[in-house]
């Protein structure tokens, strides 16, 4: 690993302990990862919208006309249409002409609705219709793995869960009496596939801790050269860097113990 | 200048039609089957073809069967390979494309993808000699020529076999029996397949050798479009039924009726919360998700946003809403500026109430979880769409000691909100939340009419379940089929 590489990787390994040290409070250095990754990422989409969306999108389609014309003279001068609507966005900055936005705004959420019902329709509501209908599978009620989705009961059950789980989320009535039951075992079937995806989730997120732990480890092994191809660039740099971070960071908890005891002090 | 260009013009077609030459040895193969000195596999039988149903046309649907040495037989068949017979038209139609690309890269000066010595490097010096005036020139002509010739491509077709050449389109693996030519409809695209022009295939089975032996040719076939897709007639009835209880109940709203909504926990909790943060002196945090204005959650989320808003100006209270989507805080400050207005107090309202954070998922879960910590909001509301930032932002909340309340209809974070948050709102409850906090007509009687829809299907579908044990069953079934 070349020197400016191992620079780049202590840089990460910083921020991550940085990131870390909001779980005990926030401090200074959780304070700069967080103002480093908001600014980075705010400059970084600046340029990805301008580059992946107003340049072939709007600037390529008009750039054989001519400014004096408004590019009127484009091939594709149509492009000129969602410009206009865009940039009377800007009428915002204005509070005599800011109601001119809402014209661009209506017809963006109007355009995204009328995409979005039929889809929602199609997906959320006909196909899961569709899907629920089925031949439960009798002969094999309990045969073989009674909580594979080939058994019968597990069949059964999924649909009578799902069922439960729409006569949860009927607002019309009140859950009480044989309604409020059945309600009640809708919701006990939601807590449990939430409980379920809760669990997964958690351990996609521990898979990314371990990733970032493993990161640290191979930063060390770099630190000291003890990787199983030898660096050739190798030299007393990449110790002095990274005894400077780990001096850095226990500077930085001797210094919040002894506060920390000044406080208990006073 | 017009010299100029009409040398360039003779230019491109002095090398179109050298390279059609190339064109048709290369990937043409016009009649010439690659015999081997191993044996030919048997050939694939009964090619037949038809328009793709209920789509925009320019797709065509190949049926055959396997050769018999594909899984049987010597069983040498590697893959099939599918041509197309083009007119001669065609081909210089997708040269005079591939020149519109060349100048396209001319004037915006790149050369990306292309080879030296190649066909296309010596378009490129060709045309590099123009201004970009005229090169914008060439261009919008050679367009207008391809839509011309486009025109003529149904005449064209018809001169079959003659003056034309087998173009090869696709390759599938031993054992297919399909493939959709779904070809494309912008005659300026390469893949360009023509509505009601004459088709013709072949598919020829390949061993691995590269032995190959063809089908017999299937056509003429033509592909043309469909103004209804009847895949989607379920759809259609069901946005119709739905749209006749929506009008129907939102009717009986604005008449008066009284429609009841059981109390939702957590929409109760909003005023409480709201009168919390104003006794502590605290401000209150708003997060819409990180949802378009366009999602549903997002939008019923601007319906909680003006009632808490409308309080917060009662209460004189400090509202934060940082924002994550350019347009989601345009219309939020119009929310947040319409509830003042209705609370009576447009002057206490500020601009920065709303504000953008930034467009990056996690800098802007780092840029409110520093407002939590900082700004110690004595309320945080989540309602909106959210994705693997809940549990963070929810557990941070949790941290600096606030009353969360959050709603989402993102299945997946719901079990995050559930455990860090004080009152959370499942899915549908969020929508219901909005119509019952908003007491509006038009909520109400939708929430009303998606209520009696949920009931409609549950009588729908257990009925289905039981007609579905039953032979007859896949008629009922069917009905409510929707195919891709």
């Amino acid at each position: 690993m070349e020197f400016s590489d191992f620079l780049w990787m202590t840089c990460g390994i910083f921020l991550t302990l940085a990131t870390f040290s909001f779980l005990y409070k926030d401090n200074p250095f959780y304070k700069f990862a967080e103002h480093l990754v908001v600014g980075v990422s705010a400059g970084f989409f600046v340029v990805v919208l301008w580059h992946g969306t107003l340049v072939p999108n709007l600037f390529q389609k008009l750039e054989d006309g001519d400014w004096y014309m408004l590019w009127l003279n484009s091939s594709e001068w149509w492009y000129i249409i969602p410009a206009l609507l865009g940039v009377l966005m800007w009428t915002r900055f204005s509070k005599e002409y800011s109601w001119v936005s809402r014209w661009p705004m209506g017809l963006y959420i109007g355009i995204s609705t009328g995409i979005a019902i039929p889809l929602e329709m199609s997906n959320r509501v006909n196909k899961q219709l569709h899907a629920m209908m089925i031949e439960i599978d009798w002969a094999n009620f309990f045969g073989g793995n009674i909580l594979s989705t080939t058994s019968g009961f597990a069949q059964l059950l999924i649909f009578v869960g799902a069922i439960a789980a729409l006569i949860y989320f009927f607002f019309s009535k009140e859950h009480k009496g044989l309604f409020g039951g059945v309600a009640t075992f809708g919701i006990w079937i939601l807590m449990i596939g939430f409980g379920a995806s809760f669990g997964y989730t958690v351990m996609a997120r521990v898979s990314l801790f371990i990733n970032r732990m493993q990161d640290t480890k191979d930063w060390g092994i770099a630190a000291f050269n003890n990787a199983e191809v030898v660096n050739p660039h190798y030299g007393a740099q990449y110790q002095i860097v990274f005894w400077l971070l780990v001096l850095f960071v226990v500077g930085y908890i001797i210094n919040e113990i002894v506060s920390h005891l000044k406080s208990k002090q006073v | 200048m017009k010299v100029k260009m009409l040398l360039a013009v003779f230019l491109l077609l002095a090398i179109c039609s050298n390279s059609y030459a190339q064109d048709t040895t290369a990937e043409g193969d016009t009649t010439a089957i690659s015999v081997d000195s191993l044996r030919l596999p048997a050939p694939p039988g009964n090619l037949s073809g038809r328009d793709k149903p209920n789509d925009h046309g320019h797709a065509i649907i190949l049926d055959w069967e396997l050769s018999p040495d594909d899984g049987g037989g010597s069983n040498s068949v590697l893959r099939y390979d599918i041509y197309k017979w083009v007119p001669q038209l065609m081909l210089d139609i997708n040269l005079v494309r591939d020149s519109i690309i060349i100048i396209q890269k001319i004037i915006r000066k790149t050369t990306d993808g292309i080879e030296e010595g190649s066909q296309a490097d010596s378009m490129l010096k060709v045309f590099s000699k123009f201004s970009k005036d005229e090169l914008f020139d060439i261009r919008n002509r050679l367009t207008d020529h391809i839509k011309a010739e486009n025109e003529g491509l149904a005449e064209a077709s018809k001169s079959y076999p003659e003056n034309g050449a087998w173009l090869f389109i696709d390759k599938k693996p031993s054992g297919t029996k399909t493939f959709d030519h779904i070809g494309s409809k912008e005659f300026k695209s390469k893949g360009f397949v023509p509505d009601y022009a004459d088709l013709y295939y072949r598919v020829d089975a390949v061993t691995i050798t590269g032995a190959k032996a063809s089908s017999e040719i299937f056509g003429p076939i033509q592909s043309s479009g469909q103004w209804y897709n009847t895949y989607r007639t379920p759809v259609v009835f069901s946005v119709f039924l739905f749209t006749i209880l929506t009008v129907f109940y939102v009717m009986r709203a604005k008449q008066g009726a009284d429609l009841y909504v059981r109390p939702l926990g957590g929409i109760e909790a909003v005023d409480d919360a709201i009168g919390r943060a104003t006794e502590m002196g605290r401000p209150i945090l708003y997060v819409l998700g990180l949802g378009s204005a366009a999602d549903i959650a997002t939008i019923a989320s601007f319906t909680i946003l003006g009632r808490v808003a409308k309080k917060v100006a009662e209460y004189q209270t400090e509202l934060l809403v940082p924002t994550y989507d350019p347009i989601v805080m345009t219309v939020a400050q119009e929310v947040v500026k319409s509830a003042y207005l209705d609370a009576g107090r447009p002057d206490a309202y500020k601009e920065d109430t709303v504000h953008f954070v930034t467009q990056s998922q996690f800098a802007y879960v780092a840029a409110v979880n520093g407002i939590m910590l900082r700004e110690l909001p004595a309320t945080n509301v989540y309602m909106g769409k959210f994705f693997a930032e809940s549990l963070i932002l929810a557990e941070t909340g949790a941290l600096a000691g606030s009353i969360q309340i959050s709603g989402t209809d993102e299945i997946a974070q719901i079990p995050f909100f559930i455990v860090a948050c004080d009152y959370t709102l499942i899915g549908e409850e969020l929508y219901a939340a909005s119509a019952y906090l908003g007491k509006d007509p038009v909520l109400l009687g939708s929430l009303k009419a998606q209520d009696y829809a949920k009931a409609a299907i549950i009588i729908l579908a257990v009925i289905g379940v039981i007609v579905a044990q039953f032979d007859f069953g896949h008629y009922y079934v069917d009905l409510f089929e929707v195919v891709n």
